[in-house]
């Protein structure tokens, strides 16, 4: 047993890097296993990328001469009033059924659809910690009236909402940020309860409160911190359902109103042209899948580098780094003891 | 404790949030300036005669308080008042139009359940193989996509296609049942496949989760240890206490299949209730929409109470209160 075990140490002494003694935080070992992380990096890049293009869609204006909302009914139709193709006459990715360039289009949809996502999942996890924070510590009846105004949040159909608000007051923008930040709320709200619920039985709450520390100290600087990871997990997760609601909503009229364009409004008017562009469906479509994509990816990356128990969705990688490492033991050499093969 | 104390509860609450619904309703569409919603409600072009009319007929210049209760009323017995563009009662077109939101709701709902939870299922009890990554991948993509874009890039890349070549069966637009079940299936099939699809991946996620952490507790060793068979193990023991998890959801999920649904009816043009409604969001047929909103409610609060029992009734340890 002991052999085993000296052997072991000295295997694992081995194989950790020199720098391996100093602390970390949990967030420096997240941060460190996010890098690691190759899907994740990817995915941080992409919507990088997609920020760094919404941001610089004027420049594309002054590049192509081409306004966001401004039609060339010359060169941009053909001769039988359908959209050109991507590539004819400086049109990129073509154009849309009234002669405007759909890349400058698309474009200025990703300000709009990175703008909304963003914002509306900040607003929604502020108001979210909050209610969950204040539902879970005070607990008692604000628990019960927060808990069940949570449960009919979540259960209320947001299409059926955003339809009536749009009926009554005609689609806006801030209609869209209203109506995604009220549903989105809740979800958060949820887990934050949940957890808030767990965290104020533990020891160091209750030596907080016999140092008199008051309900506000103890719900922000004690319960909080705790709560970060699967906030921003959360949050980023929120973040791509967000652009998917926005455009859901400006693909059936009830959300950002035309000329202004949106990848939801652009796909919307696509509907009647599918068999004479398929530029008009595909480019717009393309953005927002990759976009929602990156997020979800990162999300889940976030979620592993906090949580390294938790299943990956890529659980192929584990097996391939394992894989690689086997390769890399000098052939003939015995491969080192490992724990589950002693037990055997 | 029994289970008619629980429906008649249910019930009851159900009742109240309908009445919560209606009344919000009523303030959205009513507390208004009275031309405003005359206007409205007369239609765009109506001329002032019209106008004064339609304030005549709905006493408008009655106090709030009479009009609450008038809808109130009239609501509760089914009357949802004229479409202006129609000339026919709200409730008759709903009447009309519930039978294709319905075929939409009921085959997607289904295929969604099945495809979701038998990958779920089988990715877990075969972690890591071939099957279940290659699940996880589509799972991830199929989360990631729009219910819009996917029916837009289905009927670009697989009806477009299909019809050019001959292949009529898959069709959009919609076919009575009248008309023969393989017609009427070959209009849905699109609609089905696109609104399950999201929500077949969602399934799968949990159900795969799910049925993982239940096939680590203790009395699934113990189910093991007395010698049952695998098969026997996975599908009495585990699934039945894995599904929970997925029941709950579902109620939660019902308000974004109604999304769904809408969504679906305007790619596929499916003249539903949804392809209804936002048309008369364009036409501005407010009568119409208030019906809309109604009866979706009607159906979120009916949909509830169904999880809520098929939860109790899976699950021996959720008590029935």
């Amino acid at each position: 047993m002991s052999v085993t075990e000296l052997e072991f140490q000295a295997h694992a002494a081995e194989s950790a890097p020199e720098q391996a003694i100093e602390g970390r935080s949990q967030w420096n070992l997240t941060w460190r296993r996010l890098l690691s992380d190759k899907m994740a990096i990817a995915s941080i890049a992409v919507i990088l990328v997609m920020v760094a293009l919404a941001i610089a869609a004027p420049l594309f204006v002054s590049l192509t001469g081409h306004g966001p909302e401004q039609a060339f009914t010359n060169s941009g139709t053909t001769r039988s009033g359908a959209p050109v193709s991507p590539g004819t006459h400086g049109f990129f990715l073509g154009t849309d059924y009234i002669g405007r360039d759909l890349l400058v289009r698309t474009l200025y949809g990703a300000r709009i659809s990175l703008f909304v996502g963003i914002l509306t999942t900040a607003i929604a996890t502020v108001a979210g910690v909050a209610v969950g924070l204040v539902a879970g510590y005070f607990g008692g009846w604000v628990d019960t009236v927060l808990a069940r105004f949570i449960d009919t949040a979540l259960a209320f159909p947001l299409l059926v909402l955003a339809l009536a608000l749009a009926a009554v007051l005609g689609p806006s923008l801030a209609i869209v940020i209203a109506v995604i930040s009220f549903f989105s709320w809740a979800g958060i709200s949820r887990i934050v309860r949940g957890q808030t619920l767990s965290l104020k039985e533990k020891e160091y709450i209750e030596a907080a409160r016999s140092l008199g520390a008051g309900p506000s100290r103890i719900m922000f600087i004690h319960i909080l911190p705790n709560l970060l990871g699967p906030v921003l997990v959360l949050a980023t997760l929120y973040i791509p359902t967000a652009v998917v609601f926005e455009a859901t909503l400006s693909f059936l009229g009830l959300g950002i109103p035309p000329p202004t364009p949106s990848w939801g409004n652009i796909l919307g008017e696509a509907q009647n042209y599918y068999s004479v562009a398929w530029w008009y469906v595909v480019f717009p479509a393309a953005a927002l899948l990759v976009t929602t994509l990156a997020f979800n990816l990162l999300g889940d990356g976030i979620r592993d580098a906090m949580d390294p128990r938790t299943e990956r969705i890529f659980a192929a990688r584990r097996g391939r780094r394992k894989n690689k490492r086997k390769a890399a033991t000098e052939p003939g050499a015995l491969p080192p003891l490992t724990v589950s093969e002693l037990g055997e | 404790m029994g289970i008619t104390r629980f429906l008649v509860r249910r019930i009851l609450t159900g009742i109240l949030v309908l009445w919560i619904v209606a009344t919000g309703t009523f303030f959205l569409f009513f507390a208004r300036p009275v031309s405003v919603v005359a206007r409205q409600l007369a239609g765009r072009s109506a001329t002032p005669q019209v106008i004064s009319q339609v304030i005549r007929n709905l006493g408008l210049n009655d106090p709030v308080t009479t009009q609450y209760w008038r809808f109130l009323g009239k609501t509760a017995r089914g009357d949802l008042g004229y479409s202006y563009y129609k000339q026919i009662p709200v409730k008759t077109i709903l009447a009309q139009d519930l039978p294709i939101t319905a075929s939409v709701v009921v085959g997607a709902v289904l295929l969604w359940l099945i495809v979701g939870l038998s990958v779920g299922i089988i990715s877990a009890t075969r972690s890591r193989s071939l099957f279940d990554r290659v699940s996880t991948v589509g799972v991830l993509a199929g989360i990631s996509m729009p219910v819009f874009v996917l029916g837009e890039l289905l009927i670009l890349f697989v009806f477009l296609p299909l019809n050019e070549h001959g292949f009529t069966w898959i069709s959009t637009g919609y076919a009575g049942l009248s008309g023969g079940l393989i017609p009427w299936m070959g209009h849905m099939i699109l609609p089905w496949i696109t609104l399950a699809t999201v929500q077949a991946a969602i399934y799968t996620r949990l159900s795969r989760g799910s049925l993982l952490d239940t096939m680590g507790e203790d009395y699934i060793r113990t189910a093991r240890a007395k010698g049952l068979t695998e098969r026997r193990v996975i599908y009495r023991h585990g699934v039945r206490a894995a599904l929970t998890p997925v029941v709950s959801q579902l109620g939660v999920d019902i308000g974004g299949l109604l999304g769904g649904v809408v969504v679906v009816e305007i790619v596929f043009s499916l003249p539903g209730l949804g392809a209804e409604s936002i048309n008369a969001i364009s036409t501005g047929d407010l009568p119409v929409i208030i019906g809309f909103v109604l009866i979706a409610s009607v159906f979120v609060v009916v949909a509830n109470i169904i999880v809520d029992l098929a939860y109790a009734l899976l699950d021996p340890r959720v008590r029935i209160t």
